[in-house]
């Protein structure tokens, strides 16, 4: 209970964090609006043929690809609390070793809820049309957030072994373009060189926007989900011990 | 007198390199200790070691009668620390800082702004108290650090150089604050390169350098061993250094120890100033600067260990 409280004070930390900092905010606000207007009218034409054909297909993709984006700041918060001491003073105080960094994660599953959101509403209101049920777009939530929350230990890891937060971001951001961009996120299987595709089909990210795909449009969503809840697993099995470990190693280094 | 925190062969190496070697030290409760020394001696390795930040290569810390390894928990429960560098949340105000460490140690809300808010009035802060901490200046970082460590009224509480980067008056207010806490029963254990800060705020003092204990005891019995204040001398020729040097040593009785253009040299009476000058006038010495100070970390550095401090360590002069 007193742990519950502890971690949750933490995570209205992460939360208020982000209200002084508008690049932050922005991040979580206008840049996924840019880039799901940018996509959808400069690609739309050329991929789908027109916007209203395109927004189906791309609005999961940027659904995925701001969820892998938003994980860098988990990193980048663990760098900067590492890097300016505010880690030292937690870890001096009476609560679970663990707490700061489940805070961290709690805050950004909300964060994460609130972008997802926010991408759906934008995109209703330029023409989308969810044909499933509340039970289907729940579910395609759920999966975000599942993959989002083990995407967030690669970030850990990231924001353990930076020097500071500047460099988070640099390693965060150029690990995730080639990832996000070798995916169906935005652009069919079909229309890519044939050496691409089996990267392609194998990439968490091509499962996860076609996944959400089928739960927002209709279709086989069981295969891609499960798959990517694979990913995910795997994910969180090497990378959320490795980076506790690098964790311990950097706390006892100094 | 019950001990408040004991440290008994305590050894940390950083690459091979003893930062903390071999350090037996007792506090009792409700004193206040002063850790005294140059930069790189150990201080702050002491201090993160006595908080459970980091842990000891061997020997054994208790604080509070708690081992620092294997009852970290309840270490934690009792001390308060501030760090040698800020460690506040730039992107929270003042307020929400506090706010935080309060709910984490479990205050309920309306204690927890209560506890603030007072926080905040005692640091003088309550005009920043909603502004984000990285508008803060150094000083009222370091002010809000304090104030964070205070939050749930440790019985035990580690400052490490509390006072760097503050002004004089934020400096005195400090000072004035360790004393109510020492009334209030709280053990402070405090490093300072400063020998003023020591000698103003500490009960007994321990000489740290390069890891090892060189010297303890009361800032007066120091002083003793010190001579407790110091000559200076600055001439206008560098090249006469040599000369002035000579002519202090043949009235003070010991050779002074000179830096650039300075000299300077531990005295016990300032009856030795008039000969002092009258014999550099004899020598036609010219001089710029002549004085007495309180002996500064360089002269007890000097006078204990045979070598300089390592670092100059800006000092309060007091020009005689
Ligand atoms: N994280 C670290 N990694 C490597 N060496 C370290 C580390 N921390 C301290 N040291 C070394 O240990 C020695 C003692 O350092 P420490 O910080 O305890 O000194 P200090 O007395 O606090 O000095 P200062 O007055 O400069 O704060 C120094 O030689 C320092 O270089
Ligand atoms: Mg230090």
């Amino acid at each position: 209970m007193k742990a519950l409280d502890q971690t949750l004070a933490l995570a209205w930390r992460s939360l208020v964090q982000v209200r002084r900092n508008p690049w932050e905010l922005g991040d979580y606000s206008i840049q996924p609006i840019l880039f799901l207007v940018l996509f959808l009218y400069v690609f739309g034409g050329a991929v789908a043929g027109s916007t209203e054909a395109y927004l189906p297909f791309v609005l999961p993709g940027v659904i995925a690809m701001n969820m892998l984006f938003v994980t860098v700041y988990v990193g980048h918060g663990l760098n900067t609390d590492l890097t300016r001491g505010v880690f030292d003073r937690f870890r001096a105080l009476p609560i679970p070793r663990w707490a700061p960094l489940a805070g961290r994660i709690l805050a950004d599953l909300l964060k994460q809820a609130l972008c997802i959101a926010l991408l759906l509403i934008v995109g209703v209101l330029l023409g989308f049309r969810i044909e499933t049920s509340v039970w289907e777009v729940l579910a395609m939530v759920a999966l975000v957030l599942v993959f989002a929350s083990a995407a967030s230990w690669i970030m850990v890891l990231v924001g353990v072994l930076s020097r500071d937060p500047e460099h988070v971001q640099l390693f965060g951001f150029t690990a995730l373009f080639p990832v996000t961009f070798v995916s169906t996120a935005f652009v069919p299987l079909d229309t890519m060189p044939a050496v691409l595709q089996p990267f392609v089909q194998a990439n968490p990210v091509s499962l996860l926007a076609d996944a959400s795909r089928a739960l927002l449009g209709g279709g086989n969503a069981l295969e891609p989900a499960l798959w990517t809840l694979v990913w995910a697993a795997a994910i969180a099995v090497i990378f959320a011990p490795l980076s506790v470990w690098a964790l311990n190693r950097r706390l006892a280094r100094g | 007198m019950e001990i408040a925190i004991r440290l008994q062969g305590l050894v940390r190496s950083y690459n091979g390199t003893r930062a903390v070697d071999g350090v037996d030290l007792e506090v009792p409760r409700g004193s206040i200790l002063g850790l005294l020394g140059p930069n790189g001696a150990g201080k702050t390795t002491i201090v993160r070691m006595l908080a459970t930040l980091i842990t000891p290569d061997a020997g054994r810390a208790e604080v509070g009668g708690f081992d620092v390894v294997h009852e970290a928990a309840r270490v934690r429960e009792i001390v308060g620390l501030t760090g040698q560098y800020a460690s506040v949340d730039e992107k929270l105000t003042g307020r929400e800082n506090l706010l935080l460490i309060a709910r984490l140690l479990g205050l309920g809300r309306r204690d927890a702004r209560r506890r603030a808010d007072e926080l905040l009035g005692q640091f003088h802060l309550q005009d920043a108290a909603n502004r984000p901490a990285q508008t803060y200046s150094g000083g009222m970082r370091r002010r809000l650090d304090l104030a964070a460590s205070l939050v749930g009224n440790p019985a035990i509480l580690f400052l490490d150089e509390p006072t760097t980067g503050l002004d004089p008056r934020a400096r005195r207010d400090l000072w004035r604050l360790v004393g109510e806490l020492r009334e209030q029963g709280t053990t402070v254990l405090l490093t300072t390169q400063y020998l003023d800060e020591a000698d103003a705020l500490a009960d007994r003092i321990v000489v740290l350098d390069r890891g090892r204990i060189i010297a303890e005891g009361t800032s007066a019995e120091l002083k003793e061993r010190v001579g407790g204040r110091s000559l200076f001398v600055v001439v206008a020729d560098s090249a006469r250094l040599d000369d002035a040097a000579e002519a202090i040593a043949r009235i003070v009785g010991e050779g002074p120890q000179a830096r650039d253009s300075t000299l300077s040299v531990a005295v016990t009476s300032s009856a030795v100033v008039p000969k002092v000058l009258r014999a550099l006038d004899q020598a036609e010495i010219e001089v710029v600067e002549l004085g007495l100070r309180t002996a500064s970390l360089d002269d007890v550095f000097l006078a204990l260990t045979g070598h300089a401090a390592e670092a100059t360590s800006e000092m309060s002069e007091e020009d005689a």
